[in-house]
């Protein structure tokens, strides 16, 4: 049974690698082609490297994802404290909106924000889609996130912690910060990941709201298979996939650490 | 404060969600004619009838095209619980010592780039790709999967087989052990133990799994786009094309208020299949 088991996992593993081996291999190939292989080389990881325009969607997506992540914890925890105090009727209300984009197919959430954008546009007069409406889809699609990642950690929030702060003479904002903000953290945090992963990902809302002249990575990677192959997708996700790897194995030897050290104190 | 924080966040919601939602159902319920706009089901018509309205229902062009979306977003969810909920209960069993490992190895390939793990597919089943290499290599005959439904339900499987293994993993996590205990104590068998306790206290897990597969399913765009080739139509490339290259926001608006109609009468469906299990739980109690 247990060799079954294994088995079982091996072969699942091997489906949902096969495809990541195959790509970070033919990173290395020599040729042009897809599928023979021409001996090692690095040429595609230089293509790369003098390539303007990957760099350029690079520089954009990492923007975006750093600018969004912040606007939108800052706009989905704030908003998170004032939903956990209304009644319920109108925070039903108020939550079935937030959940929305949330359960629209994202095809769906980025043709409403290019037509809301567009129709903007016409009416004031002025402006385009570019880098400032790829920014505000992706706050908008990020801040539910965050709002439902901080709202478990309010529920858990003592109610009369606020109160002894201002009874002992806080300003509402100072307690807020020091008080409140504090407890609600680990959720701001856990907010802030998944916003910043989901913008970092994002292909089909960018693909909506930006105009040809302003590429993410995932539209100029949308590009380049328009074109037929090409070996600097492999290299490029190859870094991607390494950097992450390597990002998300550090972050686990330190929280490894730190519970041996939690358990070594006990 | 309350007052503060609401005010602006209704104000966001009201701009970024409420009126979204508006334009696209004020789109797909107009047209424009001379600079004129009138009211009018004339975009549902074009999508029900097609091109050929004289022919039976179910062979007119868009209503295929919708068929299609749902039977092959249906067909992906059930392969997806097929695969996933073996997968989800070896790694939730006892019996592995690093079973948090395990589990991030089956997430870490969502944090690549899903349109370059979806191009890396190109690679393997091509005509000249890896898969045929190896089968030619063998001696069998090639077989050509690229650009036919199948390469388009492997995409899809493999996409977001990790959507319905997470929930349910949580699900059976979460599980009470004691109840389990308790059923082998009163002398249920294995399979007993599965099919009377685990598996119905795992079921939230598994609609949420499904949910979350049938969903981008049926709206896929990249999927069909890549490994069904150009002629490929799923509802998600039909409103790629009208938006973005026929440039027609009317016709492009009911083929996004079909889908959601779509997406809210799945949810409807889990709804009463969620509701319906936790009354016959209180019958049984």
């Amino acid at each position: 049974m247990m060799h079954l088991k294994r088995f079982y996992l091996g072969l699942m593993l091997f489906f949902m690698y096969a495809p990541i081996l195959v790509l970070m291999v033919f990173s290395f190939n020599d040729s042009r082609s897809r599928n023979t292989w021409g001996g090692f080389s690095l040429r595609w990881y230089v293509e790369l490297f003098n390539d303007p325009h990957t760099q350029l969607a690079l520089r954009n997506t990492i923007l975006i994802a750093i600018f969004s992540t912040i606007l939108a914890t800052i706009i989905g925890t704030t908003a998170a404290v004032g939903i956990d105090k209304l009644k319920k009727r109108s925070r039903m209300v108020i939550m079935g909106f937030t959940r929305m984009p949330v359960m629209m197919p994202d095809i769906v959430t980025g043709l409403a924000l290019m037509i809301l954008f567009l129709f903007g546009f016409r009416i004031v007069g002025f402006g385009r889609l570019g880098f400032g409406t790829l920014l505000i889809a992706h706050v908008v699609f990020n801040v539910p996130y965050v709002i439902l990642s901080v709202i478990p950690r309010l529920r858990q929030l003592d109610p009369n912690l606020y109160e002894a702060a201002l009874d002992l003479g806080s300003s509402p904002i100072r307690a807020f910060v020091q008080v409140i903000l504090p407890e609600l953290w680990p959720g701001v945090i856990t907010g802030a990941m998944l916003a910043f992963t989901l913008s970092v990902d994002d292909f089909m809302v960018s693909f909506f709201t930006t105009s040809p002249g302003v590429q993410n990575l995932s539209i100029r990677i949308f590009a380049m298979t328009r074109r037929g192959v090409d070996p600097r997708i492999n290299a490029l996700s190859t870094l991607i996939f390494v950097a992450i790897m390597l990002m998300l194995f550090i972050i686990n030897r330190r929280d490894q650490r730190l519970i041996k050290k939690q358990q070594s104190e006990v | 404060m309350k007052r503060l924080f609401v005010f602006p966040y209704t104000l966001w919601l009201i701009v970024f969600t409420v009126i979204p939602i508006i334009l696209v159902a004020y789109y797909a319920l107009t047209v424009t004619a001379d600079g004129q706009t009138s009211f009018t089901l004339a975009n549902f018509r074009w999508f029900f009838e097609g091109m050929t309205p004289g022919e039976p229902f179910f062979q007119r062009l868009y209503v295929r095209v919708a068929m299609r979306s749902v039977y092959l977003a249906l067909i992906s969810t059930a392969i997806c619980f097929v695969l996933g909920y073996p997968l989800a209960y070896i790694l939730a069993s006892k019996g592995f010592r690093n079973k948090s490992f395990l589990l991030f190895m089956f997430i870490a390939p969502m944090w690549m780039n899903f349109l370059v793990r979806t191009y890396a597919w190109l690679t393997i089943l091509e005509r000249n790709g890896l898969f045929n290499t190896l089968l030619q290599r063998a001696g069998l005959p090639q077989i050509d999967i690229l650009y036919t439904d199948t390469a388009v339900l492997l995409g899809m499987v493999y996409n977001f087989l990790p959507f319905m293994v997470l929930p349910i993993y949580t699900s059976l996590v979460r599980m009470d052990k004691r109840v389990i205990e308790a059923a082998q104590d009163l002398g249920a068998n294995p399979v007993n133990v599965f099919t009377r306790v685990v598996f119905p206290l795992s079921l939230p897990g598994v609609v949420s799994g499904i949910t979350m597969v049938f969903m981008p399913g049926a709206a896929t765009f990249i999927i069909s786009n890549l490994l069904g080739g150009a002629q490929y139509f799923l509802l998600g490339n039909l409103i790629e094309q009208q938006f973005l290259r026929v440039g027609n926001w009317h016709t492009g608006s009911v083929v996004a208020v079909i889908l959601m109609i779509l997406m809210v009468i799945s949810m409807a469906i889990l709804k009463l299949v969620d509701r319906g299990q936790a009354e016959e739980e209180g019958a049984r109690v």
